[in-house]
């Protein structure tokens, strides 16, 4: 019995390149559709409209922010910037929290994306748990800090 | 099968782009102004995105060149054990780029034996952002950003369990 070698050899090569020239030439269209999206949410969305959003109410509060987090994009480094925005407007830590947590975790613009690459179903669940898990989240960690004095 | 499932993947990014198109189409005709702004945001974007996405291109072609069924049934497979969800919670962490550009990566790890389940820890542990962790604890100081993380581990594992009970549904 022939042994495998471990180094591909050259029809492994053009092989592997004009399956992987084909899966990115597929999702090249979810790609570019995604960042027109994310560049006309970005337009829409200002910091005095998104901090006008938010009241007293800590369960209310972590909801608004994980509704506004899901619904937003752009790198996360936005979200701590827009987070310490917010935070000073006197926006509770709580929305902030969960603002955050649902910003990167929630991808309801690029929900289509993943459903198209990973399943419906599983993109629907998947990002409707990370968004009860923010809320969980801003939550308990709120509530720790305050424990921990 | 694969073939089909490809051709169908290609449909609805096609149809997904020509929907955005529409709507910028119907934004251009309502607010010129908003969708040259808009436009720009994304040209930009785009710039930014390149490099992650030549990574990416060259991390696919090293999974197909590399990685067979029986190695990801190994590492991230249903059987997996502990291990699985160490390699699923640390390669999250460690990615870069947008969550959408790692989609096609973690479609094909599944197509060839990768657990659900641990698809989704991946994508939830990327919410940890090792490199921007001065800029979390510039804005909201050591112990958040600490106990913030540790929670946010925490429920990668556990979405992770949640899906999988799901999927099994």
């Amino acid at each position: 019995m022939q042994e495998e070698s471990l180094w591909p050899n050259r029809k492994a090569l053009k092989v592997s390149m004009h399956k992987t020239t084909m899966m990115f030439l597929g999702i090249l269209p979810v790609i570019i559709g995604v960042i027109l999206l994310t560049g006309l949410l970005i337009e829409l969305l200002p910091v005095d409209i998104l901090a006008a959003w938010f009241g007293q109410n800590a369960l209310l509060d972590a909801v608004t922010g994980a509704v506004t987090g899901g619904i937003s994009a752009g790198h996360p480094i936005s979200s701590y910037v827009l987070g310490g925005e917010l935070l000073n407007k006197g926006v509770s830590l709580v929305a902030v929290t969960a603002f955050l947590v649902s910003w990167v975790t929630v991808g309801s613009i690029q929900l289509p994306a993943e459903g198209v690459m990973l399943g419906w179903r599983f993109a629907l669940v998947r990002n409707l748990l990370c968004f009860f898990s923010s809320i969980l989240i801003a939550l308990l960690t709120v509530a720790t800090l305050g424990l921990a004095g | 099968m694969e073939r089909k499932k490809a051709k169908g993947r290609v449909f609805g990014g096609l149809i997904f782009m020509l929907a955005v198109m529409v709507l910028y189409v119907i934004v251009f005709l309502l607010n010129e102004e908003l969708g040259l702004d808009a436009l720009d945001h994304a040209g930009k974007l785009l710039s930014r995105l390149a490099p992650v996405l030549v990574l990416v291109f060259a991390l696919i072609f090293v999974s197909n060149l590399l990685i067979r069924p029986a190695w990801v049934k190994t590492h991230v497979g249903q059987h997996s054990g502990l291990r699985g969800w160490a390699v699923a919670l640390a390669g999250g962490m460690l990615s870069v780029g947008p969550i959408y550009a790692w989609y096609a990566l973690l479609g094909d790890l599944r197509d060839k034996g990768m657990r659900p389940a641990l698809i989704a820890v991946f994508l939830y542990s990327r919410a940890i952002k090792l490199p921007l962790l001065p800029v979390m604890i510039h804005y909201f100081g050591m112990a958040y950003t600490l106990l913030l993380i540790a929670y946010l581990l925490l429920f990668s594992l556990l979405n992770g369990m949640v899906m999988e009970k799901f999927q099994r549904s």
